[in-house]
């Protein structure tokens, strides 16, 4: 029985720090290597576009960029409501992790399609649907750094970002679907599940890419959180021995 | 294979070239500079909280020798 596999002993940060710090290495490896292969097929191999030319290779970029800005933000918001129910102390830390990398995708996310935007239909910036929502986006991860770094005590604080997460979380349906519901500028989908309008090389190119930002994401995430749980976990006898083994050079 | 006929020709993205490159140096530039700067991080908390323990360890040091 106490040999069993449990996953929630990974739910302690004691034995979630370890595993995340071997594991960071693995994902930036792995995040070089499908951004080499992703830049390779969208940057030299895959053919231009018959409406946009060469312009439209930005999509290599902001696709991931956006996706990953809403996905960052779900996860996020996964574990607000994981961290509510359950008062799990991992989960906040994950959330605060996560939350300068999301906003720095989304800004990457509008940053591209500013630049995209311009020779494509005349404007860096339209408040358009998409566009639009996905600005508030960028304001609800800005506004959960700054509410958690405004409170002092760390339980409190990720209890009100918590909220703030899972109320904001609407945004999130309204910039994936803004292109259907509302006539935007902005062009639809060019990627689901069942049919593609892409070539193919374009496509593997920014499936590739996609896996990259997200392989990135979770190395950077992984880095920032075993850091906070330092800080937070200060007190405990494991932290306090991490942090004498790093000063007898026992980790870089 | 290749797409590119030169590499002044890749340079060029056929008259989008600011607007790609611009696209991809903002996004590598932030690939680059936000790891650095979460190590740089964790470094100066590391200190600190290095700091912070072996002062403690002396307080109390001197609590149990009085």
């Amino acid at each position: 029985m106490k040999d069993r596999f449990n996953l929630y002993r990974f739910a302690s940060p004691a034995t979630f720090y370890p595993l995340a710090g071997a594991m960071i290495p693995y994902f930036a490896a792995v995040s070089v290597v499908f951004g080499l292969a992703g830049l390779w097929l969208g940057m030299l191999v895959a053919p231009t576009d018959f409406q946009q030319g060469e312009g439209y290779r930005i999509i290599f970029i902001h696709v991931p960029a956006s996706w990953m800005s809403m996905f960052i933000y779900l996860v996020m918001a996964f574990w607000a409501a994981i961290g509510l129910a359950f008062n799990t102390r991992l989960s906040g830390m994950m959330a605060q992790a996560l939350a300068p990398t999301g906003a720095l995708m989304a800004f990457l996310s509008l940053w591209t399609g500013a630049l995209w935007g311009k020779p494509m239909w005349g404007a860096w910036w339209v408040w358009d649907a998409r566009l639009t929502s996905e600005l508030i986006l960028l304001f609800l991860y800005i506004g959960y750094m700054a509410l958690t770094a405004a409170i002092d005590d760390p339980k409190r604080a990720d209890k009100a970002g918590g909220l703030l997460l899972l109320v904001g979380v609407v945004n999130i349906p309204i910039i994936y679907f803004s292109v259907k519901w509302w006539n935007t500028l902005h062009q639809g989908s060019s990627v689901n599940l069942t049919k593609s309008s892409m070539a193919e090389t374009m496509l593997w190119g920014m499936l590739l890419m996609a896996m990259c930002f997200w392989m990135y994401s979770i190395a950077v995430a992984f880095m920032r959180v075993r850091t906070i749980m330092l800080e937070r976990e200060r007190h405990t006898d494991w932290v306090k021995a991490e942090l004498a083994n790093i000063g007898a050079g026992g980790e870089k | 294979m290749i797409h590119w006929n030169s590499f002044s020709d890749f340079l060029a993205m056929g008259g989008y070239g600011l607007y790609v490159w611009g696209s991809f140096g903002v996004t590598v530039l932030i690939m680059v500079v936000e790891p650095i700067m979460v190590a740089r991080n964790r470094k100066a908390t590391i200190t600190r909280l290095q700091r912070q323990m072996r002062a403690e360890t002396r307080a109390e040091n001197r609590n149990t020798a009085e």
